[in-house]
């Protein structure tokens, strides 16, 4: 009897628990716009449509930090690299895994709600792994982008589809990679396939049907400005793919993009031309894709330097007069501010070293200075950095990112011919190595022994200060990092890297305060939230979610 | 990263190259143990005109053999390919040809540059021959350890004809200085207590290091408990000072270990 009593009790308990959370999880556009002022959730990619990854939360703080214990993890069962960024809302994680699955999880103690899981059809193809970086919320639905191109709405509650659309040809290499980001009423998501000769877009989608409402080609048509830019049929399969999140600023109704790579990848002599908007950003009205402004960063880029950075947006002082602003560490190895309202070039500086260009002109366009054949090219094919989310801290005014020194690749461009479906990379590429032979650094960790050491490159936390355009302080590492940036208001700075080291900075002067060796790779940012006062740290560490806090 | 001296017991070779100004091995010396790029050109042409109808243009029309990629029924070395292209093989399988010296040198190349005409060819010995220079007049195994018998502390080169190209063996013989695999490089710590700890690297992260140490330990040192850590860059051994003749038969004794 006192058995069957308590099992009532409990289940009396969790359907209380199950009537709260759906009602606190409907995530209104308002909400959403007003994410910074509910840090106890993490409603959007990069936290906020700001993509700041700054935090309000503070009750871990530097002095404190050190108390921090592992509260739960959340292993899955999929080998390789985990890319997710989780989303909460009101104590409920949505996080996705490899290939296609999403869970939600109860985000105080790790435990699964439910899982959907999206089959990809058998041809899926992506250049660099299976990953997906997660979901979007609105209402009550969750929005997920496939290997095979297709775009998924669930029920944010049970996990069911309500509808799914093609964005992409899979039978082309088309594929999604990215978490999608809502505006409005609408879901808007970006293509991969820049190895494969696809012709990138963004799309928005009705959250409640699908239906598309506007598609913006980041390859402009015969006809449209900048198609002269491509020569004869080349911007047919000229790549310019976009597999990162972008950004949105209500007050311009603008939602900006970074573009990707040409194609083929490494032989810009055979697609003449700045090849727009490949490696560049674009600002689009949210309402109707509308291209508003763009600034490109590389033209004609032979190097695979991918403008997929998060577009960070932030107000300040600049030369005396509050400005809109946009900071951007590109992967050609420069950083950049840039007016986020007219798209105008402020200031752009090296941030690592490069010797494909000697420096911006006026404009911002670089200077191009190609190495002869067989010589190296700084930065390297995974670039100065890459998609890894950086963080702005208002509070320290300074940008967070993480950068490969030191790292060279030499270049092989040759003719390739577009076949459907296949890979379009113009030549191949060899990172510069100590030694001939010796290890050099890929894509991942796939080893615990770091045998490439530091002698091919290493990693650094940069703290740039964009007034100064130099680092107010650095931190090296002797392995790169892929891990993104998470600041919060009691000026720490949480990162990681491939060493599996999960770090704690005092985010104003860069000391080491606390780190915890999670062993497995980091690859993702990490983020806060908050549940019945306490506040969580999330970090995604090889194959598993460790989450962190204080003592209870 | 500065070089320092090691004072291991165990490797004689070790102690000698770094008591030496690290530099380079010359290009000659690198020349004087492998083939002429025009022999290896030569022996495109002579190939293309009298191998490649059999064998193929890349090589592997024969079943069982692709020369390119240094794949033969039975021989091995440059000497055994010499003696079957001369005396051809049985049953009328392969007829035997009346190449001139230079010409067998140029065929041989051409194959040993993997069918790159523009490619370095690496003259593989005898690996018996092979066995006794490694264990004698090499001195190589005083550092390195095959199949379970000699010290630590070099690499363990039970499988390296598995791992390795023959241009990288030859390499790692005449020009260390440019072969060593940087994570292989030696370790010089001293502790807090003032223990001083040398050894191979075997993995490093930012605030750690991983060590086999000369006594065959395995330490992990953490670095920020260090009072001097050093990374060598020297070589761990000089450019050797064997024959010709003896790198070859050295090369084709390393091939030959394949691992379990």
């Amino acid at each position: 009897m006192k058995i069957i009593r308590r099992a009532v009790l409990t289940v009396t308990a969790l359907s209380g628990f199950i009537a709260h959370g759906s009602l606190e999880a409907q995530v209104s556009y308002e909400r959403i716009l007003g994410a910074a002022n509910e840090p106890g959730n993490w409603l959007t990619y990069n936290g906020t449509y700001s993509s700041q990854r700054y935090s309000r939360l503070d009750q871990v703080t530097s002095a404190n930090v050190d108390d921090l214990e592992l509260k739960w993890m959340l292993p899955n069962q999929v080998f390789g690299a985990w890319q997710s960024n989780p989303i909460v809302v009101d104590g409920i994680m949505y996080v996705t895994q490899r290939p296609n699955d999403v869970m939600a999880v109860d985000a105080r103690t790790g435990r699964v709600f439910w899982v959907y899981r999206h089959t990809n059809a058998a041809n899926a193809l992506v250049c660099c792994g299976a990953n997906n970086r997660g979901i979007a919320i609105l209402d009550d639905k969750v929005f997920m982008g496939t290997l095979d191109a297709n775009l998924v709405a669930l029920d944010a509650t049970n996990g069911k589809p309500l509808w799914k659309v093609a964005v992409g040809d899979v039978n082309l290499a088309y594929s999604i990679t990215m978490a999608p980001l809502v505006v409005k009423d609408k879901v808007l998501v970006g293509v991969g396939g820049g190895e494969f000769g696809i012709r990138g877009y963004v799309a928005a989608y009705d959250a409640d049907t699908g239906e598309e409402a506007w598609r913006f080609y980041t390859i402009p048509g015969p006809g449209e400005p900048g198609h002269d830019t491509w020569e004869g049929d080349d911007w047919e399969h000229g790549g310019a793919p976009v597999w990162i999140t972008g950004s949105f600023d209500p007050d311009l109704n603008l939602t900006y993009w970074g573009v990707g790579n040409p194609g083929p990848d490494w032989n810009a002599g055979q697609r003449p031309g700045d090849n727009l908007y490949s490696d560049a950003v674009v600002a689009l009205d949210a309402d109707t894709g509308e291209l508003v402004w763009h600034f490109q960063f590389t033209p004609n880029d032979g190097y695979d330097y991918d403008a997929v950075q998060v577009p960070v947006l932030a107000d300040m002082q600049w030369e005396g007069a509050q400005r809109q602003l946009m900071f951007w560490a590109n992967r050609n190895g420069y950083f950049y501010v840039l007016d986020r309202a007219t798209g105008e070039f402020l200031s752009g500086e090296p941030y690592v070293r490069v010797n494909w260009s000697s420096g911006l002109d006026a404009n911002g366009r670089p200077i191009p200075t190609p190495q002869p054949d067989g010589m190296p090219t700084w930065p390297g094919n995974q670039g100065g950095t890459n998609w890894y989310p950086p963080s702005f801290s208002p509070r320290t005014g300074l940008f967070y990112f993480a950068a490969w020194d030191d790292y060279a690749t030499i270049y092989r461009p040759e003719e390739s011919e577009y076949q459907p479906g296949r890979a379009f990379l113009g030549g191949g590429f060899d990172v510069l190595a100590p030694v001939p032979g010796a290890p050099t650094i890929g894509i991942g960790r796939t080893n615990p022994i770091n045998n490439w050491t530091n002698e091919v490159g290493h990693g650094q936390v940069i703290a740039m200060d964009p007034l100064t355009m130099e680092p107010r302080w650095s931190y090296d590492q002797f392995d790169v990092s892929d891990s993104g940036m998470l600041t919060t208001a009691s000026d720490l700075l949480f990162t990681g890297g491939r060493e599996g080291y999960f770090q704690a900075f005092d985010a104003r002067n860069g000391q080491l305060l606390w780190k915890a060796a999670l062993g497995g790779q980091i690859v993702m940012a990490p983020v806060t939230y908050e549940v019945e006062g306490q506040q969580y740290i999330s970090v995604i560490s090889g194959n598993t979610m460790v989450t962190f806090g204080l003592p209870d | 990263m500065h070089s320092f001296l090691r004072t291991s017991a165990t490797c004689t070779a070790a102690i000698a190259a770094l008591q030496m100004t690290a530099a380079p091995a010359s290009a000659q010396a690198l020349g004087d143990h492998q083939y002429t790029s025009a022999a290896v050109e030569a022996g495109s042409r002579l190939y293309v005109s009298e191998c490649a109808l059999c064998h193929g243009p890349q090589g592997a029309r024969v079943d069982g053999i692709d020369l390119r990629r240094g794949q033969f029924r039975g021989p091995r070395s440059d000497e055994d390919l010499r003696r079957v292209i001369t005396a051809g093989v049985g049953d009328s399988r392969m007829p035997a040809f009346d190449f001139s010296s230079a010409e067998l040198d140029g065929i041989i190349a051409y194959i040993r540059a993997g069918f790159d005409p523009g490619g370095v060819a690496v003259r593989i010995g005898d690996a018996e021959r092979g066995r006794a220079v490694f264990a004698g007049a090499g001195d190589c195994a005083s550092c390195h350890r095959v199949n379970g018998i000699g010290p630590r502390a070099a690499p363990d080169l039970s499988d390296v004809g598995a791992v390795r190209t023959p241009g990288a063996l030859q390499r790692s013989l005449l020009d260390p200085y440019n072969s060593v695999i940087p994570i292989n490089r030696p370790v010089m710590a001293v502790t807090q207590d003032g223990e001083i700890v040398r050894g191979r690297r075997l993995n490093e992260d930012t605030y750690t290091v991983q060590v086999m140490d000369s006594d065959g330990r395995l330490r992990s040192l953490v670095k920020e408990e260090l009072v001097d850590f050093e990374i060598s860059r020297s070589p761990t051994h000089e450019p050797t000072r064997l024959s010709s003749d003896e790198v070859a038969d050295v090369i084709g004794y390393l091939l030959s270990l394949r691992g379990l």
